[in-house]
């Protein structure tokens, strides 16, 4: 099981309490999209991925990008259980929607980059290094059901 | 051997013009990378055993700086970048021997590192050109290993 210290939770908690959803979860998602343009194979029925610029204002990869985003919310609530948390949408998203589980890491490393790029230096070496933990434990989480 | 890189012209501008841009400040951008590395891959540490690695020790403004002008040397003209790094290669092939999968990790910091010091300004195209840069620059890094 993971364990976490008081400290580590304060930072998890204090980062998602004062999260913009609406703004964070869309440009992450575009992010990823961008950066590693292999994952718009998900996506194929999203509209126009056409270029970067297309990418950013496409509402429906905006409102998809808010929607995974508050998917984290349970793992937050759920720090001490977050496998078990996520076992639905492990089969969900290895049965229903095919993803491969290696691209779950490629959508938490965009989330830290923009998360730092709003944050500044206030995202030091110790938060990063906390909200990379939990995120490794979401995407682990989230690949356990595969077979 | 040729390591094949897919930057286009504007990619291989944008990446020279921020590299320029942080040349001066070059020991605060290294460090704070390095720094991360440390913290959030605490196995990438075993390699300085020798330093004195803590925050704000001049070993580690000293050494955040040699990598950070070697990264924008290397941006300068990146067509050149196994001409550039041939010196490079050959330390950390048969000196430093360091894993090349520590590469990943210090290039995945220095992306965080820019995007704390540059925020809106590191764009979804300006990070994709960069990772894109450092991980050829890793891979050029390696080439000699074996």
């Amino acid at each position: 099981m993971v364990e976490w210290t008081e400290q580590e939770r304060s930072i998890i908690n204090n980062i998602f309490s004062n999260l913009d959803y609406d703004d964070i979860g869309p440009k992450a998602l575009a992010r990823c999209l961008i950066v590693y343009p292999w994952t718009q194979r998900y996506f194929a029925s999203f509209g126009n991925l056409y270029n970067a610029d297309a990418i950013k204002t496409n509402p429906n990869i905006a409102a998809h990008g808010t929607k995974v985003l508050h998917g984290l919310d349970r793992a937050v609530k759920n720090l001490d259980n977050i496998k078990a948390t996520y076992a639905e949408l492990s089969v969900l998203h290895s049965e229903k929607l095919h993803v491969d589980p290696d691209n779950f890491k490629l959508l938490a490393d965009c989330l830290t980059i923009v998360i730092a790029a709003k944050l500044g230096n206030a995202f030091n070496p110790e938060v990063q290094a906390t909200f990379q933990k939990f995120l490794a434990v979401v995407v682990s989480a989230l690949g356990r059901q595969y077979h | 051997m040729q390591s094949a890189i897919m930057l286009s012209k504007k990619e291989k501008k944008l990446i020279k013009d921020i590299w320029e841009r942080l040349t001066p400040v070059a020991e605060d951008i290294g460090s704070d990378a390095l720094l991360r590395m440390f913290a959030s891959y605490p196995g990438t540490k075993t390699y300085f055993s020798h330093l004195d690695i803590s925050p704000g020790s001049s070993h580690l403004q000293s050494h955040g700086k040699k990598i950070v002008l070697a990264i924008a040397e290397g941006a300068k003209d990146i067509s050149q970048l196994t001409v550039t790094l041939a010196p490079l290669q050959t330390l950390h092939a048969y000196q430093l021997r360091i894993d090349p999968t520590n590469f990943k990790l210090l290039s995945h910091c220095m992306l965080v590192t820019l995007a704390c010091y540059l925020g809106e300004e590191f764009t979804p195209v300006a990070h994709a050109a960069m990772d894109k840069f450092l991980s050829a620059f890793a891979a050029v890094l390696a080439e000699k290993y074996r």
